[in-house]
């Protein structure tokens, strides 16, 4: 077991190399244990899920949780594959309007000087400055004066001008070889057709990016005060609505969060390696 | 020949602009649709909030101008506030340099493992982040009854003899929601780190050990920091930002509002403000408020940290 590629490395020592390897061991666990849980609980019977010391793995594995989770929804007069539709249009449109959007908007910010681009781009990075939560109010205003309070769009146009995303994507465009864009506009390309058919195919890394930042946040929204009528209500809203219950509930709880986090981690795990690709071009001035 | 030199530059000046703008209408139309929505949604409202915290506004009847009225009951009468306000100050203080710090040290220490393990232990420090309302398993964790795993913990090792009541007893409730908010910090700006460090090149290392660098701690000073200064601008706004915005974790750990406003943050004293009282003026004082010790705060730091290696 040779974790530590030591031999050919400057500079380090085996005590400090065993000292840095157990702080990592320490915070891993810290790291993974409500996370294994949360697994492990969901699969749990109820007289199991109190024992102390928590069982890593459970001993009699069960579905019970996300029956009685199913029976639980059942219950409720507006089916569950509604909130479950609800959930995945608002994730699936709003990402891909996020990439597709934010990229267009990316490209000139990288590749071309014109005015108004440097005002722009400084907006967009004062705008990484602050939470999306001070502009609650107003944002509820505005949207409620275009008519669009209880619509899927109330939560979806917001998150598609994501600050975060453009940033990160035009970061990323600019390390495109400036020849290649030359050459193909010699060759008589339009700009649009050098987005669509150059600039989009090179950055894939950095649409995994956006895509996971936007869909964590879109997957779990629960509406909040944007969406209020019961057959609109997104996933994460219903999940709540039951998990708000007693002990009893606690075995139903962690098969709620089972099932809102798997979707996002999967998604992760899959594209791990271009996604901190992308973040290589991150940095800020 | 004088006068045609003075005159001529400003008027092409103006006309080149025109003509730079003309020449770049396909750049501003790929812009639009982006542009459009970030105005709506994000410049304006910072405007808007600014105007609507000198009125009275319920949505119901039209804003009626109050000059600063709302200021000044924010920070001279609104008890709850300052209460929000220090706890919000705490848990930047805290929770913000060390989780910068957890990122960076975490991220360095996994750059030097072979890339399999390297890619597992990213997923363990980064997941929290994404795994939605996951970090409500810290309810089982710091359940007030017997079989909360910290009070059974605690416990079965003697260190206490009742179980402590964490979520509801407001001397624990800053220290359950730090931890739970340093649990999920490592995100965006892990990510980020975590690529610098792979970014750095790597024949600096070796100059650097025949200009003398003798340990890890040297060449993280000299060579590591400063190459990737970028990324550590970059994760620093990502960190202050989340960390001043502290909400979502203390609604739904410690309640909301939480006993004796023990967890009251600036934004859930916002959100109580904007969505459930319907006083928006008031919230957007809130909003102003914050939005201006986010927007200090990042710049102050910024100018720290650009001397960083300097």
């Amino acid at each position: 077991m040779k974790l530590f590629k030591r031999k050919r490395k400057l500079n380090r020592s085996l005590g400090g190399d065993i000292a840095l390897f157990a702080v990592l061991i320490f915070f891993g666990i810290f790291s993974a244990f409500p996370l294994v849980m949360t697994v492990s609980n969901a699969f749990k019977p109820l007289d199991e899920l109190f024992l102390f010391p928590p069982r890593l793995f459970p001993r009699n594995l069960t579905f019970e949780n996300f029956r009685d989770l199913s029976e639980l929804i059942g219950n409720s007069w507006v089916p569950f594959s509604r909130y479950f539709f609800n959930t995945i249009f608002i994730t699936v449109v709003g990402t891909v309007g996020h990439v597709i959007i934010a990229s267009m908007a990316a490209f000139p910010l990288a590749k071309y000087k014109f005015p108004g681009r440097g005002i722009f781009f400084t907006l967009v990075v004062y705008s990484l400055m602050f939470a999306p939560q001070v502009t609650a109010t107003p944002n509820y205003i505005i949207i409620s004066s275009i008519g669009l309070i209880d619509t899927p769009s109330a939560i979806i146009l917001p998150a598609i001008a994501s600050s975060l995303g453009l940033y990160l994507m035009k970061q990323f465009m600019s390390q495109i070889p400036d020849e290649l864009i030359e050459s193909a506009k010699i060759d008589g390309a339009s700009e649009y057709r050098i987005f669509f058919q150059i600039v989009m195919p090179l950055v894939k890394p950095a649409w995994l990016t956006l895509i996971i930042l936007l869909f964590q946040r879109l997957w779990i929204t629960d509406g909040g005060s944007f969406i209020f009528s019961e057959e609109l209500k997104p996933l994460s809203y219903a999940l709540r609505q039951i998990a708000q219950g007693t002990i009893e509930r606690a075995g139903t709880i962690a098969a709620v969060a089972f099932i809102m986090m798997i979707v996002p981690v999967t998604f992760f795990i899959l594209s791990q390696s271009k996604i901190v690709e992308t973040f290589s071009h991150s940095g800020m001035k | 020949m004088e006068a045609n030199t003075t005159v001529a530059p400003v008027l092409t000046k103006k006309q080149l602009l025109w003509k730079k703008i003309k020449k770049s209408k396909h750049y501003y139309i790929l812009m639009a649709p982006f542009a459009i929505l970030f105005l709506t949604f994000t410049v304006v409202p910072v405007i808007m909030s600014l105007g609507i915290s000198f009125s009275y506004f319920n949505l119901l009847e039209p804003p009626r101008f109050v000059g600063l009225d709302n200021y000044i009951k924010l920070f001279l009468e609104d008890e709850v506030f300052i209460i929000a306000l220090k706890n919000t100050l705490i848990l930047a203080v805290v929770t913000g340099p060390v989780s910068y710090l957890m990122a960076f040290v975490f991220a360095w220490l996994i750059n030097e493992l072979r890339p399999k393990l390297r890619s597992f232990l990213t997923l363990i420090f980064y997941a929290p982040s994404i795994s939605g309302n996951a970090f409500l398993m810290w309810l089982l964790i710091f359940s007030g009854d017997v079989h909360g795993y910290a009070n059974a913990f605690l416990m079965r090792f003697g260190f206490i003899d009742n179980p402590i009541l964490w979520l509801k007893d407001p001397s624990y409730m800053m220290l359950v929601i730090i931890i739970v908010q340093l649990w999920l910090s490592l995100g965006v700006s892990f990510l980020a780190f975590i690529a610098g460090l792979k970014s750095v090149d790597k024949t600096l290392y070796e100059a650097g050990a025949i200009d003398g660098i003798r340990n890890r701690w040297q060449e993280l000073w000299y060579i590591t920091l400063p190459s990737m200064k970028p990324q550590l601008l970059f994760g620093a706004v990502m960190q202050i930002t989340t960390t001043l915005a502290i909400a979502a974790v203390s609604m739904q750990l410690v309640g909301f509002p939480s006993v004796q406003y023990a967890g009251h943050t600036i934004v859930t004293h916002l959100i109580d403000y904007g969505t459930v009282r319907y006083d928006l003026g008031y919230a957007s004082a809130i909003a102003t408020v914050l939005f201006f010790i986010m927007i200090t705060t990042n710049l102050i730091v910024r100018q720290i940290l650009r001397r960083v290696g300097n």
